[in-house]
């Protein structure tokens, strides 16, 4: 306890001196805590005639008291703005309600100054419920009227900054799929004999992906070249690690017929390119086709790229194993390992990236995987290229959020020959 | 959604008798009448109903554009009238329902038979050789009113407006609710409100009209009321002993009484 508030129950009114002092202060008269109270107060008859007003609201207003009283309504001190909200508003809800509190006004001084002000009304009744005249309390507002101006300004800058950045994103969205496009074929070219299929599933509107593929034909539509692969990161950088490496790939399978050397190239332009402290790699996986009668014969070559999966017409599915293989653009003296397969009648080779091994499924969110992926592609087996990616871009739907990177699928496969084919062409 | 739930219909009173449509102004919604409605129900079919936008209407079927213009007002009084097939009806127009009301007995002479004008005015604005009351820049003072009431809308009131049928307790502790309004709409609301200009509207009404005043109005003075006296022909103007906009709650028994002598003298 402070021993200098003195007294026993420690509000100092104990002692006779402070008393007294309290009892000169209550002697403040009724009269005078109406007239002088620190805001305004005023009566009216229910037609809004003022008949009684305080000193505080007449000094605010700069009016004399007979200027007001029984000659004015209460309408009259708001300004035009103000007087059309109190009929439309105020009123309406003081009659319903015979009480209204805190309601944002503005009143006109004698000098023509607005004065905000925050209006709170009761309707006093008779013994029998007849309303006899308006009490009114008003409060200067000034301050708080700019403080909410400030937020309502803050509020509308917040609102069109969020209407412009939502502009910029949708912009930044169309831009980025205009760019994502370039990066990948328009459409696959026509291989007589050839189905070919397609899909590239964009994990995210905003940031470009760094997965590519292409095919196209090397000379008279005899043979022609693939490849597909994935570069590391996301984001600009990769789009431009991105286009260089599918250009060059391209330039490198028009001079060389040998896959891996076409990785060679494509790794020494990656190290020329990305030296110091910003490597920059990919994996791909490069091929050459070409028919021969009723198959098509496939050299393919690897650079630290997921196995290829071929899916039988007689049923089953097999990796095609490059292991060995190393990253493009990591290493001057990279491995790239090669195969070759025979594609007949009803097999598809199905070429991807590991957003679709890689994606988490289950409550445990586990890894997808080479398994599951084989499984699932032998469960379609015999499947051709369209049904193949189709199914496999249902797949990918259905890992919903599990599935967070870009993935790319290239499928190219020989239609099986149906027995009312052969009999055809029997 | 059903126009009976769009507009929040509510139809009370004698069953056999002449169908009185009430149609509230710019502020409030169909509470405005509470005070007059059980007078009027006695003889009186009586229907209230919320414009889109207003009291419990549907917020959702609200459209700045339709909503613009005082055409889009009357569409909704058309379309009420439609939904309970109504035949040679008296539509008691408040305010700037008044001149919504003229609009949609233009539109639909066979279910609005005649008019009730409560303190109308067919334009706000000053100029050469009309006076309205009103300057431009009186209007703007009117919408930064409208704002400055409206800060805590979003936070506090929508959700009361937007109906919690599960939570009625809401409705009773914001008791201004049913003068609340999403404050985009009420912009909207207001501008059309006091910026339309209907005095060509005026001299094409063949309508039975009775116009009612009050001896004082800030908003509709009695110039107002005298001008739209003179320019409807065959007007009958009726001045309410009452102060204010808003007769149906200052003078809610001469309102009515007037309404239905109105409403009588038809029948004869």
């Amino acid at each position: 306890m402070n021993p200098a508030a003195g007294g026993s129950d420690g509000s100092g009114m104990g002692l006779p001196s402070t008393r007294a002092a309290f009892s000169a202060l209550l002697e403040d008269s009724a009269e005078d805590l109406y007239e002088s109270a620190p805001c305004g107060y005023l009566s009216t008859l229910m037609d809004g005639t003022i008949a009684k007003v305080n000193a505080t609201l007449l000094g605010w207003l700069g009016l004399t008291r007979d200027e007001v009283v029984g000659r004015m309504h209460f309408s009259d001190l708001l300004t035009v703005g103000g007087k059309l909200y109190h009929e439309t508003h105020f009123a309406p809800l003081l009659r319903m309600q015979g009480h209204l509190g805190g309601i944002a006004l503005d009143m006109r001084t004698a000098q023509g100054a607005k004065l905000p002000v925050l209006v709170t009304s009761t309707v006093k009744t008779s013994d029998d419920g007849e309303p006899l005249l308006i009490r009114t309390t008003v409060f200067d507002a000034t301050d708080r009227r700019a403080y909410e101006r400030e937020l309502l300004r803050a509020r509308r800058v917040a609102e069109e900054a969020r209407a412009q950045a939502e502009a910029d994103r949708e912009r930044l969205r169309e831009a980025l799929a205009v760019l994502q496009q370039s990066l990948l074929p328009a459409a696959l070219p026509h291989i007589p004999g050839v189905e070919t299929a397609c899909h590239y599933h964009t994990a995210s509107p905003i940031e470009l992906g760094g997965d590519f593929y292409d095919l196209f034909p090397v000379d008279d539509d005899k043979r022609f070249a693939f490849f597909l692969g994935d570069v590391c990161g996301k984001g600009p950088q990769a789009a431009a690690l991105t286009s260089l490496t599918r250009y060059t790939l391209r330039a490198a399978a028009l001079h060389a017929s040998d896959p891996v050397a076409n990785l060679r190239i494509l790794n020494t332009v990656l190290l020329d390119r990305y030296t110091g402290d910003d490597p920059r790699y990919c994996t791909a996986v490069v091929g050459l086709m070409e028919r021969s009668g009723n198959t098509v014969d496939v050299h393919l070559a690897s650079g630290g790229h997921p196995p290829a999966l071929v899916v039988r017409g007689d049923g089953g599915a097999e990796y095609l194993s490059t292991r060995g293989g190393m990253l493009v653009g990591a290493l001057p003296d990279a491995q790239f390992v090669d195969v070759h397969v025979r594609l007949r009648p009803g097999d598809t080779l199905l070429l991807y990236t590991d957003g679709i091994t890689e994606a988490r499924t289950g409550p445990d969110r586990e890894l997808y995987g080479y398994e599951a992926l084989e499984a699932f592609a032998a469960g379609l087996a015999p499947a051709g290229p369209r049904r193949l990616v189709d199914a496999l871009t249902g797949l990918l739907r259905g890992f919903g959020d599990g599935l967070d990177d870009d993935t790319a699928l290239l499928a190219i496969g020989l239609p099986a020959r149906t027995d009312t084919e052969s009999e055809n062409q029997a | 959604m059903s126009i009976q739930r769009r507009n929040n219909i509510r139809v009370s009173g004698r069953t056999s008798g002449r169908t009185v449509v009430l149609a509230h102004g710019f502020g409030c919604d169909q509470n405005m009448w509470r005070l007059v409605e059980p007078a009027l129900a006695k003889d009186h079919r009586v229907v209230l109903f919320d414009y889109v936008g207003a009291g419990r209407s549907d917020l959702s079927a609200w459209q700045e554009e339709r909503y613009s213009s005082l055409e889009g007002y009357a569409r909704d009084v058309v379309e009420v009238c439609e939904e309970l097939d109504l035949r040679d009806a008296v539509l008691v127009g408040h305010s700037v329902s008044a001149m919504v009301g003229v609009l949609a007995r233009a539109a639909a002479p066979e279910r609005i038979g005649s008019l009730v004008m409560v303190c109308p005015s067919p334009y706000y604005i000053d100029e050469d050789g009309y006076r309205g009351g009103f300057t431009a820049e009186d209007i703007d003072e009117l919408l930064e009113s409208l704002e400055s009431n409206y800060l805590g809308w979003s936070a506090a009131m929508a959700p009361v407006i937007m109906g919690n049928p599960d939570r009625p307790e809401l409705g009773e502790e914001l008791a201004n609710s049913f003068c609340a309004t999403d404050p985009d709409i009420a912009r909207v609301f207001a501008r059309t409100t006091f910026l339309s200009d209907s005095r060509k509207e005026l001299a094409d009404v063949t309508a039975p009209t009775l116009i009612l005043e009050c001896e004082q109005d800030a908003i509709a003075p009695r110039e107002v009321g005298a001008y739209v006296h003179s320019a409807i022909p065959g007007s009958e103007l009726v001045t309410l002993a009452a102060t204010g906009h808003c007769p149906q709650l200052s003078a809610p028994e001469a309102t009515a009484s007037a309404i239905s002598s109105f409403v009588a003298d038809l029948e004869r």
